[in-house]
């Protein structure tokens, strides 16, 4: 108890004495997180509308092996992604190895199926609301497409905030491809793990805690910017 | 007016799911003069003939045949009316966006329909707030937003009360004089009797008899539509 007690106290001092470390550190979390999150979203919520509007063959096989991979285990894509981007990988001449631009590819491969999972459920429900509108229209394909994600972007805005979640929270992948490197890849969760390493608990329950601040500040900017919460408003 | 659209054609049309027949065969001809009413009992086939004639519905064997095909110039109001996610002007506009009209022109033919149909007032409203009325009202004013020649309705008054319905009958009868060719399916004798210039009597998955409605409402052919018309239950 106590020792959380002094990690809300460190917290508390990171924050008020305007750390400049812990300001890299958070900004450097929230951009990886955030750059991953978009391309993520970019693939995962036309792809989950997609599955819900087309009829193909394999199909079912699909979308369970998407709904499989929401289990990914981050350490296996960490150790994947490090592998292909490894001086003898297929990538290593790219030179990405410890750099953020290899903890977005993790993270990307890791959150695209939270939210295309997501994102297919709830377009499958509103799919079943239009589809015979949709079909009496004479609508293509792609009208069929972005019209089910404008009605329904409030329930992929939930879909995109998983994968915000699963992004931000996460250390394996991005520990192994980001090297926890200081003033270079080194981010919240990391840095976490560094500190509980090094026996410092109250510092790493201090960032723990800013980074449990810092997912609440995003998820509640997204609702308040799209008004998710406005009554009767789509 | 007559449409250049019909006749539609019906030949030895059947649809099956699961290997249950839901119609068929039907043979039929629809050149309709007039308002259309499909009338029968409960699952006699009414709502898949309506899909079968709109080509939204899966045909097993025979064809539907158009005598000039154009899909754009027909459209379907369903029973429980799919209102979108969206204003009640939101949802008017939608079937002119997908056709890419005009800015200038849908707000023109949006707000004709609202105010035709009492809606002004709650333009901006999300349409999922309106009553059930409303939104049949709003569904059926989609539908015609694209000026169609042919609108097929289905059930469009079940589960509404004397006052709707009557605000929606006398719109249906103001389209149909404005020359839009009504093909409605109903189990409402009153209702067809009120509407119809044409009368298709389904039972058991088939067109049991055809004709001019007045004539089949005074004299009908079979006994079946003869219970039917007096209240008995046609099974």
């Amino acid at each position: 108890m106590v020792d959380i007690w002094e990690g809300l106290s460190a917290a508390f001092w990171l924050i008020v004495q305007f750390d400049t470390e812990l300001w890299e550190i958070s900004l450097r979390s929230l951009r990886v997180t955030l750059t991953a999150l978009v391309i993520a979203s970019v693939i995962a919520i036309p792809l989950g509308t997609y599955l819900a509007v087309q009829r193909f063959r394999y199909r079912r096989f699909t979308i369970s092996l998407i709904n499989a991979l929401m289990g990914l285990p981050p350490v296996v894509v960490g150790l994947v992604v490090y592998i292909l981007l490894s001086r003898s990988g297929p990538f290593g001449v790219l030179n990405l190895l410890f750099t953020p631009t290899a903890m977005i590819i993790a993270q990307v491969i890791i959150i695209t199926p939270v939210i295309a999972s997501i994102a297919h459920q709830s377009m499958r429900e509103l799919w079943a609301e239009y589809h015979d509108l949709l079909i009496s229209l004479n609508t293509s394909k792609w009208q069929r497409i972005t019209t089910l994600v404008r009605d329904g972007r409030r329930n992929l805005l939930t879909a995109a905030l998983a994968g915000f979640g699963r992004a931000i929270g996460e250390v394996g992948a991005i520990m192994i491809v980001g090297g926890n490197i200081d003033h270079v890849t080194r981010v919240l969760t990391t840095a976490i793990a560094l500190e509980t390493g090094k026996g410092d608990f109250a510092l790493a329950l201090g960032l723990g805690f800013v980074l449990i601040g810092l997912a609440i500040v995003v998820n509640l900017a997204i609702h308040t910017l799209s008004r998710t919460e406005r009554e009767g408003q789509w | 007016m007559v449409s250049r659209l019909f006749p539609l054609t019906l030949q030895d049309v059947a649809v099956r799911r699961q290997g249950k027949r839901i119609i068929g065969p039907i043979d039929m001809v629809l050149d309709p003069s007039g308002p259309t009413m499909v009338i029968g009992p409960n699952g006699s086939g009414k709502t898949t003939l309506l899909r079968v004639m709109h080509g939204i519905e899966r045909i097993s064997a025979g064809s539907a045949t158009w005598a000039a095909p154009d899909s754009s110039k027909h459209a379907f109001v369903f029973q429980s009316p799919i209102v979108m996610r969206r204003s009640v002007v939101e949802n008017l506009a939608y079937p002119l966006r997908l056709v890419k009209t005009p800015a200038a022109q849908i707000k023109e033919t949006v707000d004709y329909w609202l105010d035709r149909i009492g809606l002004t007032p709650v333009q901006n409203s999300p349409a999922t707030r309106l009553s059930g009325g409303e939104r049949q009202k709003l569904a059926i004013a989609r539908a015609l937003v694209r000026k169609p020649d042919v609108l097929f309705l289905d059930e469009p008054c079940a589960n509404l009360d004397g006052r709707a319905t009557h605000e929606i009958e006398t719109l249906l009868q103001e389209i149909a004089e404005a020359g839009t060719h009504l093909v409605m399916a109903t189990h409402d004798m009153g209702q067809a009797r009120r509407l119809a210039h044409d009368l298709v009597f389904m039972l058991d998955g088939k067109i049991h008899e055809t004709g001019p409605a007045a004539t089949k409402f005074s004299t009908p052919e079979t006994q079946a539509l003869a219970a039917f018309l007096r209240g008995d239950i046609v099974t």
